[in-house]
């Protein structure tokens, strides 16, 4: 599963737009998962997870700034998250059925944000891209 | 599944903020593009050759709202989901044969409209309630399954 010109093209224009809140928008990402799913908050024991922690901050800037270099690098994204893919398979080993979920509340976010923009067809892009990113991440896992 | 009391009068109170048969439209025509393979169940709809044809598509819409308006049915007992759903479960099983994880998908598209639409208001413990009602709907629908 490769992303389409049109669909690269729907990304890397939003991108511009979704990076001005990039911050903000981690660490709402990271709140609405931790909220709606609280299994996973069992990778994060030595975070404290309150809304509005430093850590939660500082780890929604580092998610969302990851994101970022998949933008800038669509047309590599494995080339581009090739440390975080190993990161991801030896150290953290984050159960990969939990990057559907992130994606899900990544998505959530962007569209409370960006109600106009996020038209079906960016929903549809944005969807697959982070299914990519996804799959770029748990790729190494065995 | 079970929501609090708090929950449930979240799960109201924005509900009532929707137009139903508007979310279902879009609900639905959003998870033909967003997965494109549900489309298997809608040969007969017409034009889903693009994003604009399927949210445009008058069968669509008229199907969106018709599950929701079922769902939001669904809404006035959530205690009792799986007696609520029960008929449409065998229904969706013997008749449609539809997979069940097409229920999930749906109820997660859902949040995303919801969230489109109510912005801010949507918030973290909002969506969790969400996410609880739309699983609780799902597995009500695929309860009946055999």
């Amino acid at each position: 599963m490769s992303l389409t010109k049109a669909e690269r093209t729907i990304i890397t224009s939003m991108w511009g737009k979704v990076s001005t809140q990039a911050d903000s928008i981690g660490t709402e990402a990271l709140e609405r998962l931790f909220t709606s799913y609280p299994q996973t908050k069992t990778y994060f024991p030595h975070f404290d997870l309150h809304p509005g922690s430093a850590q939660l901050r500082a780890h929604g800037s580092k998610v969302v700034a990851a994101v970022g270099d998949a933008v800038k690098s669509i047309d590599n994204i494995a080339g581009a998250l090739s440390k975080l893919s190993e990161l991801h398979a030896y150290i953290l080993r984050v159960d990969p059925v939990n990057f559907k979920l992130l994606s899900h509340c990544l998505l959530v976010t962007v569209a409370a944000r960006f109600p106009a923009d996020f038209t079906a067809e960016a929903h549809a892009a944005w969807d697959k891209f982070l299914s990519v990113v996804s799959s770029v991440l748990t790729e190494k896992y065995r | 599944m079970v929501l609090t009391a708090d929950e449930k009068a979240l799960v109201s109170s924005l509900w009532c903020k929707m137009n139903v048969d508007e979310a279902g439209a879009e609900a639905l025509g959003r998870m033909l593009v967003v997965y494109p393979w549900t489309q298997r169940f809608f040969d007969h709809f017409g034009d889903l050759s693009s994003a604009s044809a399927v949210m445009g598509n008058a069968k669509v819409k008229a199907h969106g709202k018709k599950v929701l308006n079922s769902f939001s049915d669904g809404l006035k007992h959530l205690d009792d989901l799986k007696g609520t759903f029960a008929h449409l479960s065998e229904l969706h099983c013997d008749k449609l044969h539809v997979d069940p994880e097409n229920f999930r998908l749906l109820g997660n598209v859902l949040v995303c409209v919801m969230a489109r639409h109510l912005g801010p208001e949507f918030t973290p413990q909002a969506q969790a309630a969400y996410q609880k009602v739309v699983a609780g709907v799902a597995n009500a629908l695929a309860h009946k399954y055999h």
